[in-house]
């Protein structure tokens, strides 16, 4: 589903990405660990299509079509979904215009027609159960005043609402609680199909007590040094970064 | 001659009727202002003896009047005796839409105008405004019968003298400003309204009439007069960008609230704004001011500003009796070199009265936009209460907005709250809405609608949606 190839990034000049390979299949889960500043988020903006960065080499495909060559909403449409790690507040907007009008967008591009308001109030009230969000939360402004449990939630109600082919969790464990940790990762298991697949970054091993992935990859200084099944972070919580940075520093 | 055919040339026919277009092509008054041009026009409209000295007093005092100073642009270069002062420019009409700038019908087809109304907007001859005529025709009648006089100014002057006389110039003083005055003394026509006592206006006045209402010139003078206890809601305007050969736009509105009677009135203006470098737009110079006179008598202004090249204006409302309440909702977006400096004034005179004021600037490209307001609370004022919200937005970093809030106060029972912001569109909350499927255009129209929710939620339900999509289209392309 998921096909990046040596991809080379950098931002104001500065390199991040330094030749990141990933092969991500339909009905995977797979994990991406790595210490701060190692390019976690980078990967996730440059999937998503941020302009501030730059890919100065390789490729990423997503079902055989360029993502690099797409606008980011164009590679939305395609079916790539990014939970963000800071979601952004938006003053004035409803929470549930904003996904109607994204969900229209979406369905338009595959082809399918706007759902009717009863239609579309069903699926809302289905997708919002599943991840436990209060119905006052969907008609108020767009994450504004949200708490950041919250604002996680309401990223994993985007999710089951617009029903993507892959979806990026950028550190979505980060600030939440473990009962938050616990809704949001029940969340994407229900989700999880074997038509879709998930990459799921995060700091700690913790959220993959509760979602757990096919796949663990370690990323370091722009690179993916070790891939490994969920033991790998097991092992990586057990002994620390500092494990994996003597590691890289031994195999140069 | 076919049945169709002349039911056609009878409804053209009929429109004369009504006087938007009686003789005005054959007489054309050479440029220059002077008391002839005064009596030209107050003979011409065949008006009484107390509305040509009116005019004149006006011309007068207007001859006495300097430039005003303190705005917060650089005033136009303006040759008050270049203007011709009864002139109706015939324009040319022109043979079909394929004629029209593409541009301009691209704007029209996303505002979802009709085919006629286009060619009417665009100045394309039009065979038959069948619809609007006759619609409008069939409402005058059932405003009728319920007593609510809603005419042209020059029909009111003829057939209601005694209510024009009575309030004409009593909210707005023909010696008020420069361009009240020359309105004063050569306003062309425009619009009156009186609501009789205890009547609630069923229909918003003016939607069917919007059409008809185009011609009214570049001096129009509305007086909206609601008596004891009646209500009525007001749209002035239409959202489709509207081309004129006047450059200079100096309108003037009066309205007037007896005891419990209620005044909406809502604007949305989207003169023609000039091209890039905001050359040939329309100067928008409006005095708008109502009275709320009576006691528990309320107003409301809510404008949409999206046109014009430099828009001048401060709807204001008088709060005279006690327990009145008046509000103040604005949108004004500026963009290339447009110029807006608009805002209210709210001065509190009776006991117990409140104002409310939420006033939204967006600007973007190389355009200001300032909001300049006067709170003013009077000593017999006691308790009284204003609300200010101003908030700008700005699109882009070569755009400016400015906030000129003035806060009088002579009484000390009294609360006066202001609030003001700044934001920029953030470039995150684009993305953020890109990373949901939806493009540039949508995320900007979007964040603008929620910006401004607020006072689109004052406009009526239809005008609500149209302004929305205007702002939408007026910010094509400023974005990304």
């Amino acid at each position: 589903m998921l096909n990046i190839t040596n991809l080379h990034s950098s931002i104001e000049g500065k390199k991040i990405l330094k030749g990141i390979d990933l092969k991500v299949n339909a009905g995977e889960i797979h994990a991406i660990m790595g210490p701060n500043g190692s390019g976690k988020s980078t990967l996730a903006s440059v999937l998503a299509g941020k302009a501030e960065y730059e890919v100065t080499e390789g490729e990423a495909f997503l079902d055989g079509k360029n993502l690099l060559e797409m606008a980011p909403e164009e590679r939305a449409r395609e079916g790539l979904f990014l939970a963000f790690q800071y979601p952004v507040e938006i003053p004035g907007v409803s929470n549930i215009n904003f996904l109607k009008t994204a969900l229209t967008e979406i369905r338009a591009h595959r082809g399918l027609p706007e759902l009717t308001s009863k239609e579309f109030l069903k699926l809302l009230k289905d997708k919002q159960e599943l991840v436990e969000l209060k119905s006052s939360l969907v008609n108020r402004s767009l994450n504004e005043g949200f708490s950041g449990g919250e604002k996680k939630r309401n990223e994993i109600l985007q999710l089951a609402m617009l029903d993507p082919k892959l979806a990026i969790l950028d550190e979505t464990d980060s600030g939440l609680d473990i009962d938050a940790l616990r809704i949001v990762a029940s969340g994407v298991n229900k989700l999880r199909t074997e038509n879709n697949a998930f990459v799921i970054i995060t700091h700690y091993q913790r959220l993959l007590d509760y979602i757990i992935p096919d796949f663990v990859h370690i990323l370091y200084d722009g690179r993916i040094i070790k891939s490994g099944t969920k033991e790998l972070a097991l092992e990586l919580e057990e002994k620390g970064y500092d494990w994996i940075t003597q590691h890289e520093t031994g195999t140069v | 001659m076919s049945k169709d055919q002349e039911l056609l040339e009878e409804l053209a026919n009929s429109e004369y009727e009504y006087g938007f277009s009686t003789n005005i092509d054959t007489e054309i008054l050479p440029p220059g202002l002077n008391e002839d041009t005064v009596r030209f026009i107050s003979a011409k409209k065949n008006e009484p003896a107390w509305l040509l000295e009116y005019r004149l007093k006006a011309l007068k005092h207007f001859l006495t009047m300097e430039t005003p100073d303190w705005q917060n642009f650089n005033f136009p270069d303006l040759n008050f005796q270049d203007i011709s002062y009864y002139a109706a420019p015939k324009k040319k009409a022109l043979a079909s839409l394929d004629e029209v700038d593409p541009e301009l019908l691209e704007t029209f087809a996303k505002l979802g105008i009709s085919l006629d109304e286009q060619k009417m907007l665009s100045g394309v001859a039009v065979d038959v405004v069948f619809d609007s005529v006759s619609v409008g025709t069939s409402f005058k009648g059932k405003l009728a019968e319920i007593g609510v006089i809603f005419c042209s100014f020059g029909e009111a002057v003829q057939n209601h003298p005694e209510l024009v006389k009575k309030y004409l110039g009593t909210v707005v003083p023909a010696t008020d400003n420069l361009f009240a005055a020359l309105n004063a003394a050569v306003f062309s026509d425009g619009s009156f309204a009186y609501i009789p006592k205890g009547v609630r206006c069923p229909m918003e006045l003016s939607t069917y009439f919007r059409i008809n209402a185009m011609n009214s010139g570049q001096f129009e003078r509305t007086l909206l007069i609601a008596d004891e206890g009646s209500y009525v809601s007001y749209l002035e305007g239409c959202t489709a960008p509207r081309r004129d050969e006047n450059q200079l736009h100096a309108a003037v509105v009066e309205l007037i609230a007896m005891d419990d009677a209620e005044i909406k009135y809502s604007t949305v203006q989207n003169w023609y704004p000039g091209d890039k470098d905001g050359k040939g737009g329309v100067y928008n110079f409006v005095t708008k001011r109502a009275i709320a006179k009576g006691r528990n008598s309320k107003i409301s202004w809510t404008q949409v500003e999206t046109g014009s090249a430099i828009t001048w204006k401060y709807p204001s409302v008088i709060l005279k009796g006690d327990n009145s309440s008046g509000e103040f909702y604005s949108v004004a977006l500026t963009r290339n070199r447009q110029i807006a400096d608009t805002g209210t004034k709210m001065i509190h005179l009776g006991k117990n009265t409140k104002s409310r004021i939420i006033s939204k600037g967006i600007s973007a490209g190389h355009s200001h936009n300032s909001y300049r307001g006067l709170v003013s609370i009077h000593s017999g004022a006691v308790n009284s209460r204003n609300f200010t919200q101003c908030d700008s937005l700005l699109i882009g970093d070569k755009c400016g907005a400015h906030t000129f809030p003035y806060i009088e106060g002579k009484n000390s029972s009294s609360i006066v709250e202001h609030e003001a912001t700044t934001s920029k569109i953030a470039e995150d909350q684009i993305f953020y809405l890109n990373q949901r499927g939806i493009d540039n255009e949508k995320a900007v129209a979007l964040i603008v609608s929620g910006y401004a929710r607020e006072v689109l939620n004052k406009l009526p339900m239809e005008f609500a949606v149209e302004a929305q999509k205007l702002l939408a289209i007026s910010l094509d392309g400023s974005v990304g």
